[in-house]
């Protein structure tokens, strides 16, 4: 009678040096309210601290969030370091000002998904509720 | 299948014997999402417990227990020790979802190789901490750290189950948290074995200081106690006060070491973990036995809770 569901756990960061954290605190918030354990980083973060966390934490997801334009340099250098420690099953998704036509670059470089300004949070969640168990079951 | 498992498990518990930190990252998780290798684990690990000084962080929400768990990081690693850090925040009753904010305050230590951090949801475990609290510590031990710091979720006035989790409860407060008849009432003020005034850079810092002793003086016998909690004031945001709180923690733990206490302690603290362990299964086990038919007997009226849950419990009884 009782099934306990598999609580997945999300890192929330920000990388470089860009402050604005609203956009974060929102998704922490959305992605708390749909049972997900979140853990924020808070802001000024390095790749490399933001991939340690994400090792300690043992996140099952890791989400960027970055309004400065320095994507293109700081997101694939979190996704080189999840791989670098190990953290292969882990998804790597962005957020923030991020023009549609750097999303297929980033791709390629290990960010699994880019979500734009004006994205749905439900879009978010059910993006990480459908692909959370199939990337853990490895 | 188990046995391949078990040579997993067997793999993960070297690795983080061996200093690993993705093994124990690893570890931790199966340990504390009750995975079917947890046991396996904490019977690996637990030859290591009891050699370091577990300390608690505990007191009401915002009072700045994570800034000063930064704080006695960088205490620690000063005098060349190595600190694991578990820091409980509530895991909503309402969702399953937690909002983790405690490393956010620690992230500077974070890529030095001698801290690792691992935040926890509560979920479900009313009393400050979580079910699995001690997995994780036995983890952390086995990974060789020498100071463990466990900091509770938010406490209110009788969330004291850190008192049967750590060897040294630091009580944090501030000042204008109350006077000295909310010191006076049962509960958190009995669990301290360092009362901390935090934010003694925002002023009020004395009189807290002196509504806290005079409260603690009221129980106080003829005889002198050997261990009396000392009160101590600090400012996580500046540093004041903490190399004090260093050297009170640190004289705690000789304290344990050196009197029947520590032994004493670590005896409550395996009776708090057997009890997690065992009414966890049990209530579990007990509550995979409720059908569908006892709840629509009762819906009908043709059974009622007590006589449903008594046949539950019969084979769980013995």
């Amino acid at each position: 009678m009782v099934t306990e569901k598999k609580t997945y756990r999300v890192l929330i960061a920000k990388p470089g040096l860009d402050g604005h954290d609203r956009g974060a605190k929102v998704i922490v918030r959305a992605l708390r309210d749909a049972g997900f354990e979140v853990i924020y980083t808070g802001i000024r973060q390095t790749p490399e601290m933001i991939a340690e966390a994400a090792l300690q934490e043992d996140v099952d997801a890791v989400g960027l969030s970055l309004l400065s334009g320095a994507h293109m340099t700081l997101f694939p250098q979190v996704a080189g370091l999840l791989k670098k420690k190990g953290m292969k099953g882990v998804l790597l998704f962005g957020g923030g000002i991020i023009p549609d036509e750097d999303v297929p670059a980033l791709k390629k470089k290990g960010v699994h998904q880019v979500f734009g300004p004006g994205t749905p949070l439900s879009s978010i969640v059910g993006y990480l509720q459908e692909n959370l168990p199939r990337a853990r079951g490895k | 299948m188990r046995a391949g498992s078990k040579a997993s498990a067997a793999a993960l518990a070297q690795g983080v014997r061996a200093g690993d930190k993705r093994s124990l990252a690893r570890a931790l998780s199966l340990l504390i999402d009750e995975a079917p290798d947890a046991d396996i684990l904490i019977q690996k690990f637990f030859s290591d417990s009891g050699r370091a000084q577990k300390i608690g962080l505990s007191g009401p929400p915002g009072t700045g227990k994570s800034t000063l768990c930064g704080r006695l990081i960088a205490h620690f690693r000063g005098l060349g020790l190595r600190v694991g850090v578990l820091a409980v925040d509530p895991t909503s009753p309402l969702t399953g979802g937690a909002f983790l904010g405690d490393r956010l305050r620690v992230q500077e230590h974070v890529s030095d190789p001698g801290v690792f951090m691992r935040s926890l949801g509560s979920r479900g475990m009313v009393g400050g901490v979580s079910q699995t609290i001690f997995g994780a510590i036995h983890a952390l031990e086995a990974a060789g750290f020498s100071k463990i710091i466990v900091e509770t979720v938010g406490t209110g006035q009788d969330e004291v189950t850190i008192a049967k989790v750590a060897d040294t409860v630091a009580y944090v407060t501030t000042p204008q948290l109350g006077d000295e008849i909310q010191a006076m009432k049962a509960g958190v003020m009995e669990i301290g074995d360092v009362f901390v005034v935090n934010k003694a850079d925002l002023g009020g810092k004395d009189k807290a200081v002196s509504d806290l002793r005079s409260a603690l003086a009221l129980g106080r016998g003829p005889e002198k106690k050997p261990w009396e909690p000392p009160v101590v004031a600090v400012s996580a945001a500046t540093g004041e006060g903490v190399p004090e709180l260093g050297k009170i923690l640190e004289d705690h733990w000789r304290h344990l070491m050196g009197s029947g206490e520590g032994r004493a302690r670590r005896s409550a603290q395996h009776k708090e973990e057997l009890s997690l362990y065992i009414s966890r299964r049990l209530y579990r086990k007990a509550l995979d036995r409720i059908t569908d038919e006892d709840l629509e007997r009762m819906l009908d009226h043709r059974s009622d809770p007590v006589a449903v849950a008594r046949r539950i419990l019969k084979p769980v009884r013995g």
